[in-house]
């Protein structure tokens, strides 16, 4: 089935593409084949960070409150996060059927642990005494969630979407197995051709850095005193921050 | 929901492939099982060889904070997909070849557990081992170590559980895991296809629980004291215990 693929798909005739080379030339006249892929892995990746961060705010907000939902939840959506996304998108199937719903599904899924995971911890490292004396200025929980809380919580939350994002680029690759298209289904339209590959897996990284720079610039606007107190004292433990959220 | 019952039979059963000749599904799963599990070892084991040791040292000298953060920001962001096609068309198909990919694969969680774990250990605990007169290795040895297996070992474990995973495509590379009926559909069917899905998630399940049990019985026991009833309720399914602790 490979070898049918290869053909049909390896069009031109020149000597590089015959022997299988790195061919700037092909490339340059078959990049727009890539475009649709781009856009649909696009599409894929940015649905389902938004959906598992809607989704797993709600949860940590939840169970900010009640916090022995905390374990229970980190349970099941640590379930989740093990099985195999290639498992999965066939799993879904039979239930779902092929298409971007049933990769969706499974994107949104991984996301929720990762996500979850950062906006809880963010939630937790919120000083007491910050939100003491907001409530002594007579806030009410509302307003201690969205104008203290939140606020103290973003550099966990941005480092979270920040992984949550590069991960959901990366399984997003293998959606085309849930027949949901994307770049990982050119790389194995014509796995063996080194040009082929290599502009794929190039896009896809490329994908990924650049939702990691829209968030951190994201993250500069929205907290411009994390930049000052950078700039006056030793560099926090940001990085480590970043580190350490990884399993 | 029928399917799911024909998976099951597959995996149970075996039956004639669908374009004849060969029998597929029941018994004959088994060699692809041990080869995917010997990949898994194999892959993850020269993982550990090269990236616990690199880890223990970065983390003892307190350098290489870039580093270990970057590899694991890097290793994120390259899909698995990826990787094993760039090895397919580069360097070609074969054991060796999918095993490099996934060596790849392995290191960057467990190399950035291993210095975070380290660099965890309580600093005070260090200088007295120190002030006990042990050299540097003996407190990478039996102080630093240690403290950080069940951090290593959480690495580990995001490990094996990628590389399951990822080896399900290493058929596509010439190595039959138990991914071939997946990758393969038109040969072993819609049941086929279904089963071994099943039969992976399975065993990546199966890998979480066995190192999570792992991780709690290498925990020193100092540390399993010293946990608060507050921590000890965020401890999930699947979150190492440590968490916790390092993120004060």
């Amino acid at each position: 089935m490979l070898a049918q693929l290869e053909i049909h798909q390896r069009a031109g005739n020149d000597s590089c593409v015959a022997s299988n080379g790195f061919c700037p030339s092909w490339i340059a006249h078959n990049i727009d084949r890539y475009l649709h892929p781009f856009w649909q892995h696009v599409y894929l990746s940015v649905i389902a960070v938004v959906l598992g961060f809607v989704i797993a705010f709600a949860l940590a907000v939840l169970a900010h409150n009640r916090h022995w939902l905390v374990g229970p939840i980190i349970g099941v959506t640590g379930v989740l996060y093990t099985l195999p996304s290639i498992a999965v998108f066939f799993l879904l199937q039979p239930i779902t059927g092929r298409g971007a719903f049933t990769a969706l599904i499974a994107l949104t899924a991984y996301t929720l642990l990762i996500l979850f995971r950062n906006i809880v911890t963010g939630f937790d490292n919120v000083p007491a005494e910050t939100v003491d004396a907001a409530r002594g200025l007579g806030f009410t929980d509302r307003q201690v969630l969205w104008r203290v809380e939140v606020p103290l919580a973003m550099p966990e939350i941005i480092a979270g979407l920040r992984i949550a994002s590069t991960t959901t680029v990366g399984l997003a690759t293998l959606a085309f197995f849930a027949g949901a298209g994307g770049l990982g289904g050119e790389i194995f339209a014509d796995i063996t051709f080194k040009s082929n590959v290599v502009v794929a897996g190039a896009l896809c990284l490329l994908l990924a850095i650049m939702f990691d720079v829209v968030l951190l610039t994201a993250q500069r606007i929205a907290l411009p005193w994390q930049r000052a107190q950078t700039a006056a004292g030793p560099r926090p433990r940001r990085l480590w921050r970043e580190a350490r959220v990884m399993d | 929901m029928s399917q799911f019952g024909d998976a099951i039979d597959f995996i149970l059963h075996s039956r004639e492939a669908r374009s004849g000749g060969t029998n597929v599904g029941g018994a004959e799963l088994l060699p692809m099982l041990w080869k995917h599990l010997e990949l898994t070892g194999v892959s993850v084991g020269i993982a550990v060889a090269l990236a616990v040791p690199f880890g223990l040292w970065l983390g003892h000298i307190g350098r290489g904070e870039f580093l270990a953060t970057s590899v694991a920001n890097v290793g994120r962001a390259v899909p698995s997909l990826a990787l094993i096609a760039f090895f397919v068309a580069y360097i070609g198909v074969g054991f060796r070849n999918v095993t490099l990919a996934l060596v790849l694969l392995a290191i960057p969680p467990i190399l950035t557990n291993t210095y975070v774990g380290v660099r965890q250990v309580d600093r005070d605990a260090v200088d007295a081992a120190r002030g006990m007169g042990m050299t540097g290795p003996q407190i990478v040895r039996r102080v630093e170590l240690p403290l950080a297996l069940p951090l290593v070992f959480g690495g580990v474990r995001t490990s094996v559980v990628n590389v399951i995973a990822t080896a399900a495509i290493a058929p596509l590379a010439g190595v039959v895991t138990l991914g071939d009926p997946i990758i393969a559909g038109g040969v072993y069917g819609e049941d086929g296809r279904l089963g071994a899905a099943i039969l992976v998630a399975l065993l990546a399940v199966a890998a979480e629980a066995l190192f999570a049990v792992l991780q709690r019985a290498v925990t020193p026991r100092g540390i399993r004291i010293s946990q608060t009833p507050q921590a000890r309720s965020h401890r999930g399914f699947g979150i190492p215990r440590l968490r916790r602790q390092t993120s004060t």
